[in-house]
């Protein structure tokens, strides 16, 4: 008699959607999912209709008309004369480059500061707590902005490196001198710093509009060849090593090949350095406004990367501690007792296993830090935001379009980012079998 | 059935959302107050005084129209915008007016869907840079490092001024005047561009004004004017004889001081239209017949806006110039009120 709940006969009725468990999760779904799709398609038909009442379109042809404007700096060749879509790509290698810097920086300084705030030096350990919670918790904006007053009032003005007619006279120094053996002069405006330049360089390929340079390129395959055989002949060290016991003296060896084809290929092409310098008349008195030649590096950029690496790195810091700390304290007890010094201890046991606890808090670091660089409008440094979300949608006045673009490609630097820092991820994971 | 009767409806609620904003004259009014778009402080144009109440040769501007339109010259907000952000303001509704030394252009015209309805000040972009420097044309810029406020025709003139005359230079963008004035000050940059008036309000805001000096070139037209959304001609007109009203009263001597004076006496047929005293201009516009007479109360004629704002006899010292009467040699002309 006891049959365990039989099935209704009746088949399904609409109330079974709500009172049946069996649907009901299914029916809560739906109805979400439709209330969702209700919401988008309001905003956009909301969207559509007022662009309508203004009499507005969504046109992206505006990227192919000429910006009209100048970017201070330019990692690819853009004149006022360039697109509107070229100015905007301007931008946004502006921003990766803050970027990519930026994450290196930022890592290097929230390794040792995570690592060193839990030293056993009282004062080091005080010192990087002060760090971190001094950049933690005052907003990224102030940071950037003190960083850049500081960097570009205290530094002298252009002016103060001419000489004038009277110096030449009376043979007195200009009030500011360059550092460096002459080579680096640092102004309220920027770095200006000696540019490499080739006598006689191989020339330049013309990718698309992007040119390479083919002399770069060269050096680059040279050096990366250069650590190839060194590495090759650290390997043949290591195989004589573990046969006969005695290591074979490479260190000359490993100099000549890292050096020596560098040093060559530089003279071949005419390696020199352009320095930055007035120009001056016959009698010796500077002319112009600012130094000529060489690569001058502008504060915002500078101030902008110093604060994010800063701000970033004390959060990084923080993730590192935590990961230190999640390693348990047998590992370092057994580390030292088979006579590991400290230093080693942490470099060979322990970060590798706390790698594994920080490579996730670090991936959103290393997003916040991508994402905070739009805050360099502040400082005027041009990139994504200061190009196709400033100057670009205020001499078009197609806000829509612009704001859409660059919330497309932030979001696209970030999924890259997230993508890479999880493969990564997955590489030094544990592996459980 | 469901779904698309749902949608139907939100997509009504969507196109009147849209069409509610059309008539600002009937939105200022039921809203008792004016949302005027102004600079963020440009000292004799727009920026608040010591007391907080916002001053200036723009914002008298807008006093006036909230004078003829509500009756008084108080019931004004002033939303500040920078370069970057103020025509977005003006488009979404946030502000009624738009009085902000802006240039009338003709992409702003006819792509960014504004109306210019007047031109308030004729002006043109120049340069300041420090008397020390020993330049004394803005040809002589080979090379120097400009300050310049982003989101304005003078980013575009700056860049084809050099380009014209093939000499180079390196911008340096930033957001606002005061921002612009520190780099300026601080020597981040060598020169200082933007609308000669500007130069001037801004020279006169510095602690050594004697020891810069503002360029004779002057390398672009900007004539600066009210902007209002486009296709709300209402609302336009209302603007537009707002000013006019106030060039009609310096024309006719009228001045804050007589106004009453001549309302009582005056026997001029254009004066008494303006007045309110004959026929129905307030009206025709969909104000009431005292309209021109509150504007004019409110801060005077146009020559006396200038005059107390920016003219000769102010720390900017501005002279009319263009923008004297077309009866001193001027450009500044009201078609008749009649």
């Amino acid at each position: 008699m006891a049959m365990a709940s039989e099935a209704p006969k009746d088949g399904f009725r609409l109330s079974m959607l709500i009172y049946d468990t069996r649907f009901r999760s299914f029916t809560i779904q739906v109805i979400v999912l439709i209330l969702v799709l209700l919401g988008i398609a309001w905003l956009v038909d909301n969207t559509i209709a007022n662009l309508a009442a203004k009499d507005k379109d969504i046109n992206f042809g505006f990227l192919w008309n000429r910006a009209g404007y100048d970017i201070e700096q330019q990692l690819i060749p853009y004149t006022n004369d360039s697109t509107h879509g070229r100015a905007a790509i301007i931008g946004l290698l502006n921003t990766l480059v803050v970027a990519f810097w930026g994450c290196i920086f930022a890592t290097i300084i929230g390794v040792f500061a995570g690592v060193l705030r839990l030293s056993k030096n009282w004062l080091v350990g005080r010192l990087m707590t002060v760090y971190v919670e001094a950049f933690r918790n005052v907003p990224l904006l102030l940071w950037i902005i003190v960083v850049f007053v500081v960097t570009s009032e205290t530094a002298p003005q252009p002016k103060d490196f001419k000489v004038t007619a009277d110096m030449v006279q009376n043979g007195t120094e200009p009030a500011a001198q360059k550092l460096l053996f002459d080579t680096v002069a640092i102004t309220n405006r920027g770095w200006n710093i000696p540019a490499p330049l080739f006598e006689r360089p191989l020339g330049v390929l013309h990718l698309g509009s992007v040119p390479v340079n083919l002399s770069f390129l060269a050096i680059l395959a040279v050096v990366v060849g250069s650590i190839l055989v060194n590495r090759a002949i650290r390997r043949k060290a290591r195989l004589v090593q573990e046969d006969i016991g005695i290591r074979p003296v490479t260190w000359w060896k490993s100099l000549a090949v890292l050096v020596l084809p560098v040093v060559l290929l530089l003279f071949a092409l005419g390696f020199h350095l352009d320095i930055p310098a007035f120009p001056t008349d016959e009698n010796g008195v500077s002319k112009g406004f600012n130094f000529q030649g060489g690569i001058l590096v502008m504060h915002s950029f500078t101030a902008l990367l110093i604060a994010l690496s800063l701000y970033t790195g004390a959060f990084i810091a923080e993730a590192v501690r935590g990961g230190v700390m999640a390693i348990s304290r047998g590992q370092t007890e057994a580390a030292y007792a088979l006579g590991l010094r400290p230093g080693r201890t942490m470099n060979l046991i322990i970060l590798p296993q706390a790698l594994r606890v920080i490579i996730p808090p670090l991936i959103s670091q290393y997003l916040n830090l991508t994402k905070n660089t739009s805050l360099g409008i502040a400082v005027s440094y041009l990139d994504l935001r200061g190009t196709l979300g400033g100057i670009t949608l205020n001499q078009t006045g197609r806000e829509l379009e612009c704001m859409l673009l660059m919330m497309l490609i932030y979001l696209t630097i970030s999924l890259l980012i997230s993508s890479l820092m999880n493969a990564f991820n997955s590489a030094v994971k544990l592996k459980e079998r | 059935m469901k779904k698309s009767v749902f949608l139907g409806a939100v997509a009504a609620a969507a196109l009147s959302a849209g069409v509610a904003s059309a008539a600002t004259l009937d939105d200022v009014k039921a809203r008792g107050e004016l949302l005027c778009g102004s600079n963020t402080g440009l000292t004799g144009f727009g920026a608040p005084d010591a007391n907080g109440n916002w001053v200036g040769f723009d914002v008298s501007l807008c006093r006036a129209v909230a004078a003829a339109v509500l009756g008084d010259p108080a019931k004004v907000k002033f939303v500040p915008t920078t370069g970057e952000t103020r025509f977005t303001a003006l488009a979404s509704g946030e502000v009624d007016l738009l009085v902000r030394n802006s240039t009338w252009t003709y992409s702003r015209d006819t792509d960014l869907k504004f109306d210019f309805v007047a031109v308030n000040y004729y002006d043109g972009q120049g340069f300041m840079v420090k008397k020390d420097l020993g330049v004394s044309s803005a040809k002589e810029l080979d090379g120097a490092t400009v300050c310049i406020q982003t989101g304005t025709t003078t980013e575009l003139n700056l860049a084809d001024f050099f380009k014209f005359n093939n000499i180079s230079y390196t911008p340096v963008t930033v957001q606002d005047d005061s921002e612009a004035q520190r780099q300026y000050l601080a020597g981040a940059c060598d020169a200082y561009t933007t609308d000669a008036s500007g130069l001037a309000a801004s020279r006169a805001t510095m602690a050594d004004p004697e020891n810069h000096i503002i360029l004779p070139e002057i390398i672009s037209k900007e004539p600066l004017g009210p902007a209002v959304r486009h296709g709300d001609n209402q609302w336009g007109d209302v603007v537009r004889w707002t000013f006019y009203a106030l060039l009609i009263a310096e024309e006719k001597g009228i001045t804050k001081a007589n106004i009453e004076e001549v309302a009582a006496s005056s026997t001029d047929p254009e004066v008494r239209r303006l007045l309110g005293l004959e026929g129905d201009a307030g009206v025709m516009m969909g104000l009431d017949n005292n309209w021109a007479k509150n504007a004019i109360a409110a801060n005077g004629n146009y020559g006396e806006i200038f005059e107390a704002n920016i003219g000769t006899a102010t720390p900017i010292g501005l002279a009319r110039g263009l923008n004297a009467l077309w009866t001193q040699g001027g450009l500044q002309y009201a078609p008749p009120l009649r």
